[in-house]
């Protein structure tokens, strides 16, 4: 069984090989927002020109932007399955019941889709462990913090932001026990006059450190001239506040995309439900402002060395939430598909989640 | 010196050529246009205007494009033809696609035949309530119907969100906004295996064809257009503004309903916060296109999705960013509305100067 | 809440309702001449991106607002050909100008996203500033909020006691009337959208140079609409705007502050509530019979031509 197997991928890769020397591998990408967007979407179209950095002619890549996340993306999904691409990386989570169904008509082609949870034959899923960048936003932010008061602005209530949430509020605890944290929701992703109304908002009630869940530099610019603190989200913001901007936690989605690439060129693919962290660089830690003082500078390093070695892990118990039950159990670590369900809000945060 | 005159009835001929004319200019604009960026323009154009009816399934896809904006557009043409300035199918159309949906939610578990056919006349109705406020606020209040139903649109989206937010959100969607898919019984059945022709695109021609019965051939829709082009006229000949008003708006409001709900059972098969990308507001450009004519309306429509399509293949097939893909579409809609003038006025060449 | 805080909150709410105040004056004035534009969003991003790309590469900011507004201008002066002179659909036209000029301003912008510039200063008026609140709410900002204090106070002088105003509500209410009387109705309709898009280019030029100093797509974010509700919400009177501009500014952040002061309440909801004030204030307004001087000026969106004139 195993053997037979064996001489399959070896076939298999023999039959790869040979095609490769011909035909570059097309890869296919779906944004839900405009190249342009500085955040989210920009930053997966970063991850694909790093792709083709790495293979060169080897690669044929592909981007359709501003996909409608309605009956629209289907369309778009299958024309670009009908123009030949072997491997498609849909980009937001309004794309999976489509992707699913498009990958059933093109068993021959290879699908990703970030941040979802239904996977099949040809449909692998990717996501960030943004909580362990939080995690050492929070710690900086309760180390840097005056007043006590960290504020989080919040894009849409769904299980990452929560997760990321109680992740940054526990590590600004472990540092700070005084520590309160102020949540804003501007429901959007992509806002940046909500943004830094938002920012604002925040700083007019004492919040002298910013962490945000959405996309734009606004609120760095906000707290720049504030003369207080901001963390960079997405991408590397340290360019829009020198002296705001404490470190950026970045998306680094090209090594992800190089390692697909590679294992549909091999025929080694095969669906994962993939949880990408510090420990592969597909999350870093960005740009540490010079100016931050040194205990909090060396913190930074040594929480992001301690999670990315996996010797601290978030998410482990005994973690209560905000209405008194024990939610992990002591000792145990979340897993990452007891990670996919956090819809609580750990104890300390007095706030609720809104609809 | 060229100049303008009035002719003394429309030109029949220009009706016709006036949109050829339309395209001619727009062709040599996008020749320019796809020059300047370095891309083939005869590659492009056909991309653009030719390639999305290429084949069976692009063809397909379509008429599920024009399905709900032609389902608008009829409304919208019986409105406009009858001095009724409803800016709301796009209101009305989520407000279809909210109240159908949490029917099809409701009947979630059932076998019932009746599920179908409830949970359309659920979104027909919704979408009739959402056009009859505004209606009933310009009949009773004298209020702006163009402005009330801007309002609406919005006061639509933000009901939506928030109810995929939360009543209406998956229980088992990870918290995700998004509703549980529905169940077989409530989806709109396809009509030709492979495709996504569904049946709502049956009631979008229907709809288009129904609406032209009305307008020419009822003495309701005679009282419409005399309402339309005399109003003082139509008066002193004894019709009822108000009851006219209510028929046309209802009317769209009925269709947009339908096209909200068409929508959702149908390509989508779930409620989420995206079910339109502004079909409400395209499907104005739809009717003016169409000329008010709900027949006209069925070849704009057509016309509306090839060009939409025609983006997404430009896109993947010749990486022409979607800012160039809309500058194209602006400049073609300009032209389309522009050469309307050539139907009601001549230029004559004369020998003196003008004033 | 204190009264620091309260005093924040309201210098907040004219930042944020700054942007709203200048495409609304603009649009009014436009209404007001009897024609509607939908292509605010348009020429609100054309508007920011210029005026970015202006004072981004000259240095100077000045002439990042002064190119914002000519670009604004010019964007209108599209619109305005086409529904004046060529008689095309107001509607129509105005959504296929946001359509060109979502599409240009990406395409222009494109490679200037994530550059960043040294943004407008805020200004103390000397002595005004000290006053005890109202000097911080009102007079600590930067030099293009004034401008909009001015542009506010100009208008409401020229609307209601000049003969421009009165030529103006004559070519909105009736322009047959006007046009008997030897007013030239095209014209008067050509400056009046021209300013309008003068405005929006202005307010454009606020976002990308003052509130977010930066160019990215789409930035304007649906705020040309909102001031479409705003005219509305004003009655169609100058003075009402300034106030309902600031009103919007302060209902759209005042869920921020909320939530931040720990009040749970559904964001989608509050983000209804602009628009539900408006159609109530619709409502009020028609009620009333005596106030029928409060409505839209009747000729708003129908198109007037003078060849058809016998």
């Amino acid at each position: 069984m195993k053997f037979k197997s064996l001489l399959v991928g070896l076939g298999l890769l023999a039959g790869a090989s040979a095609a490769l020397a011909e035909d570059p591998l097309k890869v296919g990408f779906v944004y839900v927002g405009p190249v342009g967007d500085l955040g989210w979407s920009y930053e997966h179209d970063l991850g694909r020109k790093g792709l083709e950095e790495f293979f060169g002619d080897k690669v044929e890549t592909t981007f359709v932007e501003n996909v409608p996340e309605g009956a629209d993306a289907e369309r778009v999904i299958t024309q670009l399955a009908k123009a030949g691409n072997d491997l498609i990386f849909t980009t937001s989570f309004g794309f999976m019941n489509p992707t699913i169904k498009v990958a059933k008509r093109f068993p021959n082609v290879t699908f990703e889709h970030a941040t979802g949870y239904k996977r099949s034959k040809n449909v692998g899923t990717y996501v960030l462990r943004t909580y362990e960048g939080r995690y050492v936003s929070g710690t900086a932010a309760g180390m840097m913090t005056k007043t006590d008061t960290i504020g989080y602005i919040g894009s849409f209530p769904i299980p990452e932001v929560i997760r990321d949430i109680n992740s940054t509020f526990m590590a600004a605890k472990s540092v700070n026990p005084n520590v309160k944290m102020k949540i804003v929701w501007v429901n959007s992703w992509y806002d940046p006059g909500k943004e830094t109304d938002a920012a604002n908002a925040l700083m007019d009630q004492g919040v002298d450190v910013l962490i945000q869940h959405t996309d734009s530099p606004a609120p760095l610019i906000a707290a720049e001239k504030r003369g207080l603190r901001a963390i960079g989200q997405a991408s590397d913001m340290s360019q829009f506040a020198p002296e705001a901007h404490m470190f950026s936690v970045r998306d680094n989605w090209s090594p992800y995309y190089i390692n697909i690439a590679k294992a549909v060129m091999e025929k080694t693919w095969a669906p994962k439900d993939y949880w990408g962290g510090f420990s592969d660089e597909i999350l870093t830690i960005e740009s540490i402002n010079p100016n931050l003082p040194e205990a909090v500078k060396a913190k930074i390093n040594s929480t992001f060395a301690a999670i990315k070695s996996g010797e601290l892990k978030p998410f482990t118990g005994p973690i209560k939430d905000n209405k008194g039950n024990l939610v992990v159990a002591a000792g145990h670590s979340l897993t990452d598909v007891e990670l996919a369900q956090v819809n609580w809000y750990v104890e300390g945060i007095t706030d609720e989640i809104p609809h | 010196m060229i100049r303008i005159q009035a002719r003394t009835e429309p030109s029949s001929l220009m009706k016709v050529a006036s949109p050829l004319l339309a395209i001619v200019l727009t062709l040599i604009f996008g020749a320019i246009l796809f020059s300047a960026i370095g891309k083939s323009p005869v590659q492009a154009l056909q991309v653009l205007l030719i390639a999305p009816l290429a084949d069976s399934y692009n063809i397909g896809e379509m008429f599920v494009k024009m399905g709900p904006l032609l389902l608008c557009a009829v409304g919208l043409s019986l409105c406009y033809r009858a001095n009724m300035w409803n800016i709301g199918a796009e209101g009305q159309l989520l407000a279809g696609a909210l109240g159908g949906s949490a029917m099809a939610l409701y009947f979630i578990d059932s076998e019932s035949t009746f599920a179908l056919p409830i949970t359309l006349l659920a979104g027909i109705a919704s979408g009739m309530i959402w056009a009859a406020v505004p209606t009933f606020l310009k009949l009773r209040y004298n209020s702006n119907l163009i402005l009330t139903t801007i309002m609406f649109n919005y006061i639509a989206l933000y009901l939506l969100i928030w109810s995929v937010h939360g009543p209406l959100r998956d229980p088992d969607g990870y918290g995700f906004p998004e509703s549980a898919l529905f169940s077989d019984i409530t989806l709109l059945p396809t009509l030709f295996e492979g495709s996504r022709i569904h049946l709502g695109i049956l009631f979008a021609v229907l709809s288009g064809i129904i609406g032209w019965f009305i307008l020419s051939k009822t003495h309701l829709g005679f009282q419409i257009r005399v309402f339309g082009a005399d109003e003082p006229a139509a008066r002193y000949a004894g019709f009822s503004g108000k009851k006219l008003s209510w028929f046309v708006m209802l009317f769209a409001g009925a269709l947009a309903g339908l096209a909200g709900v068409s929508e959702t059972t149908g390509p989508i098969g779930q409620l989420t916060p995206n079910i339109s990308p502004g079909y409400g507001y395209s499907a104005i450009i739809v009717a003016y296109l169409g000329r008010l004519h709900p027949i006209g309306a069925i070849i704009a429509a057509a016309f509306m999705a090839v060009l939409y399509m025609g983006g997404e293949l430009a896109q993947i097939e010749m990486g022409i960013p979607v800012a160039v893909i809309s500058m194209f579409q602006g400049v073609l809609l300009f032209f389309l509305l522009a050469c309307d003038f050539f139907i009601n006025n001549r230029l004559s060449l004369t020998n003196q100067a003008t004033n | 809440m204190d009264a620091d805080l309260i005093v924040q909150i309201l210098f907040a709410a004219i930042k944020t309702g700054t942007p709203l105040l200048f495409i609304a004056l603009g649009e009014v004035i436009c209404e007001k001449s009897g024609v509607l534009n939908l292509g605010q969003e348009g020429m609100m991003l054309m508007g920011a991106v210029v005026g970015f790309l202006a004072a981004y590469g000259s240095g100077n900011m000045g002439f990042g607002i002064l190119a914002a507004m000519a670009m604004g201008s010019i964007m209108s002066l599209i619109f305005a050909v086409l529904v004046l002179h060529i008689g095309a659909n107001q509607v129509a036209t105005g959504l296929a100008l946001t359509i060109f000029g979502t599409g240009l301003s990406a395409f222009i912008g494109a490679d200037f996203v994530g550059q960043t510039i040294q943004g407008f200063q805020p200004i103390a008026i000397p002595l005004l500033s000290d006053i005890p609140y109202v000097g911080r709410i009102l007079f600590s900002h930067d030099i293009l909020v004034y401008f909009s204090f001015f542009m506010t106070a100009l208008l409401v002088y020229v609307v209601n006691k000049t003969r421009i105003g009165l030529t103006l509500k004559a070519v909105g209410e009736n322009p047959h009337a006007a046009n008997a009387i030897g007013i030239k109705v095209l014209r008067v309709r050509y400056l009046s959208v021209m300013f309008g898009g003068a405005m929006a280019g202005t307010a454009g030029a606020y976002m990308s140079l003052v509130y977010t100093p930066m160019w990215v797509e789409g930035m304007t974010a649906g705020r040309g609409w909102i001031a479409l509700a705003l005219v509305v919400f004003a009655s169609w009177r100058v003075g009402r705007i300034m106030l309902g501009a600031y009103l919007f500014g302060l209902a759209s952040i005042m869920h921020l502050v909320l939530q931040g002061l720990g009040w749970s309440i559904s964001p989608n909801l509050l983000a209804m509530l602009p628009y539900v004030a408006t159609v109530l204030v619709m409502v009020i307004i028609g009620a009333d019979h005596f106030k029928e001087k409060l409505l839209a000026p009747r000729s708003l969106g129908k198109p007037f031509n003078p060849r058809n004139m016998a």
